[in-house]
């Protein structure tokens, strides 16, 4: 177990290597900052001046080196917009990103779960085709699009809750619902469908024969080991909802890192574009790392050397 | 035997799922002949005009106008080309690169598959949406640009997904024959081993198309796709939003254009994993 962690974190630390190396090539295609920053009337020495003040001048891979050291200590330079640190800009926004994904994962698998489970326990039934129904549109129609909708149906129509911004529950609740849909409807097809292969299992006709009632039979034995691609999937749509949640706060105007980011691009402030790339993907790795941890926790079968 | 089981098939076909599919393809290729107006032909003596069962509306613009009187059933016709056009190029290329990478990795192993596995695991810890908006923001938004994008993103589901088979095909004798026998390795990669994952790469590419649509009309959205005059449902979707609080079907209406496309191809992806692949592996798409 302690091999297998070490040898993970060895991998975890490739894999951010290799971000940083797509950030920086990223970055270097987005063009010379020293245009963006200075006015067109500055003079070739001011261009000079401030391109060493950069450190634009040394080579590529020297400047891949500081680049790394710096990201190291946190410091991904000074925003252009904001004239601020870009990672504390970042972790300033994390909060309501946090927020907003959370909310609509507590909102996705506590509708998915009971929803599958319920569809798989009679197949063909009225619940199961309208449940499946429900998700294949779910998983079908764009994200923002159906934001769109809630805002046209909720908020301006039936004026039932803010569109735009943060602030108490009401303002989370339609970003949150808008987030979750797309989650909420793969898990459903993916929790009914692992139950179904569970449920044709010999050791369900044995608790069944024994005269266990259905609700322990369904969720002791079956549903316990349905679970691992459920966690596998829930974990992947978690990482989707941070990405995904770039689209939402956009749509809702909520103050994330997602909106930081989508506007760092529209103005090619690079530093808070690295940031806020860099640390959704350190949150990334941590999950999957997790995930994989909590498999031999639920699954005393999987061991790791 | 063989013909009963062809009929069968069909039989249990998806009825809407080719449906709406079919009319996609249809509106993409002859649609523009056959709509009245062009995706840019403006009139400014009608403009918003609502859908014909809503007072104002008529029967010439079914589904209404827009801000600048272009009528909306012809603009989404229009869009249908754009959409199914980036969407195919994009699955085709992201296939291709997936495809090759994943047989490699599987194939040769060793320091290649080492290599190959560490880029999908970089790939896959990475915001996919940020790294795409950041690198189309720097390329400049255009269809081309998107292209390039989305393919270079997304071809990390099918490598792993073919690496997989390729591993346990590699252990099967026909192969072990073929290497006997003096096959050089594109040869078998080639001929023994891609027919073999043929059928997996159908299902993947039908029920990825979907998924590229939708993230299409997601960088339309975001204005970083096509630019006017040309149109596409996710360009009308951003005017759209802009319009919510006058015009309801402006934004109501390339969407469930995009829906019902995605929904078409994602039956057909189920129908074709349900015949080609009876064992019913699950492919989550990443």
């Amino acid at each position: 177990m302690g091999g297998y962690l070490l040898r993970r974190l060895y991998h975890s630390f490739i894999v951010i290597l290799g971000i940083t190396l797509i950030i920086f090539i990223i970055t270097h295609m987005i063009g010379d900052p020293v245009v963006l920053l200075l006015s067109p009337e500055a003079t070739q020495a001011d261009r000079d001046e401030l391109q060493r003040q950069l450190g634009l001048d040394r080579s590529l891979p020297l400047q891949y080196i500081v680049f790394i050291k710096d990201a190291v200590r946190g410091d991904f330079g000074v925003s252009f917009r904001h004239q601020r640190p870009a990672l504390e800009l970042v972790l300033q926004h994390l909060p309501a990103t946090l927020e907003l994904t959370l909310a609509a994962m507590v909102l996705s698998v506590l509708i998915s779960l009971p929803l599958g489970i319920l569809a798989s326990m009679k197949p063909g039934s009225l619940l199961d085709r309208t449940g499946m129904t429900f998700a294949l549109f779910g998983q079908s129609a764009p994200v923002f699009w159906i934001g769109i909708m809630f805002i046209l149906l909720f908020g301006v129509k039936l004026r039932w809750f803010p569109i735009s911004g943060r602030g108490g529950i009401e303002n989370l609740v339609m970003p949150a619902m808008t987030l979750a849909l797309f989650s909420t409807a793969a898990q459903t097809r993916l929790t009914r469908s692992s139950m179904l292969d569970v449920l044709d299992k010999d050791f369900i006709r044995t608790a069944r024969s024994k005269g266990l009632h259905e609700f322990k039979v369904i969720l002791k034995h079956a549903f316990k080991n349905a679970l691992i691609p459920i966690i596998t999937i829930v974990a992947l749509q978690f990482g989707m909802m941070l990405s995904g949640a770039v689209i939402t706060e956009t749509i809702f105007a909520w103050p994330g890192v997602g909106r930081l980011a989508v506007n760092a691009i529209y103005n090619r402030d690079y530093p808070v574009i690295q940031a806020a790339v860099f640390v959704t993907s350190l949150f990334f790795i941590f999950i999957n790392l997790l995930v994989d941890l909590i498999y031999t926790k639920i699954d005393p079968r999987i061991t790791y050397r | 035997m063989k013909n009963k089981k062809t009929i069968l098939y069909l039989k249990k076909m998806p009825i809407a799922g080719g449906v709406i599919f079919g009319l996609v393809i249809f509106s993409a290729i002859l649609g523009p002949v056959l709509v009245p107006y062009g995706p840019a032909d403006q009139d400014f003596s009608k403009v918003l005009k609502p859908p014909f069962w809503q007072n104002g509306g008529e029967i010439k613009h079914p589904l209404g106008t827009d801000m600048m009187g272009r009528d909306i059933v012809s603009r989404i016709v229009h869009g249908a080309r754009i959409s199914l056009f980036v969407g195919l190029v994009t699955v085709l290329l992201s296939c291709f690169i997936g495809t090759w990478l994943g047989m490699l990795s599987g194939y040769i192993g060793g320091k290649m598959d080492s290599l190959i596995m560490r880029l999908t695991d970089i790939q896959l810890s990475m915001p996919y949406i940020l790294i795409a908006l950041a690198i189309i923001g720097a390329l400049g938004p255009s269809i081309k640009n998107i292209i390039i994008v989305i393919a270079i993103t997304n071809w990390v589901g099918y490598a792993r997904i073919i690496r997989g088979e390729v591993l346990s095909l590699r252990q099967m004798e026909f192969i072990e024959a073929a290497v006997v026998g003096g096959c050089s390795t594109p040869r078998i990669l080639f001929y023994h081993i891609l027919p073999n994952v043929v059928n997996s790469l159908i299902v993947l590419a039908t029920l990825d198309l979907g998924r590229v649509i939708i993230f299409e009309s997601a960088f339309s959205f975001l204005g970083l796709g096509v630019k006017p005059p040309a149109t596409s449902w996710g360009a009308m979707l951003a005017d759209g939003r802009i319009y919510l609080t006058y015009a309801w079907w402006l934004a109501t209406f390339p969407g469930l254009a995009i829906m019902f496309t995605v929904l078409g191809t994602n039956l057909l992806g189920d129908w074709l994993r349900d015949i080609l692949d009876p064992k019913r592996k699950r492919y989550v798409l990443v």
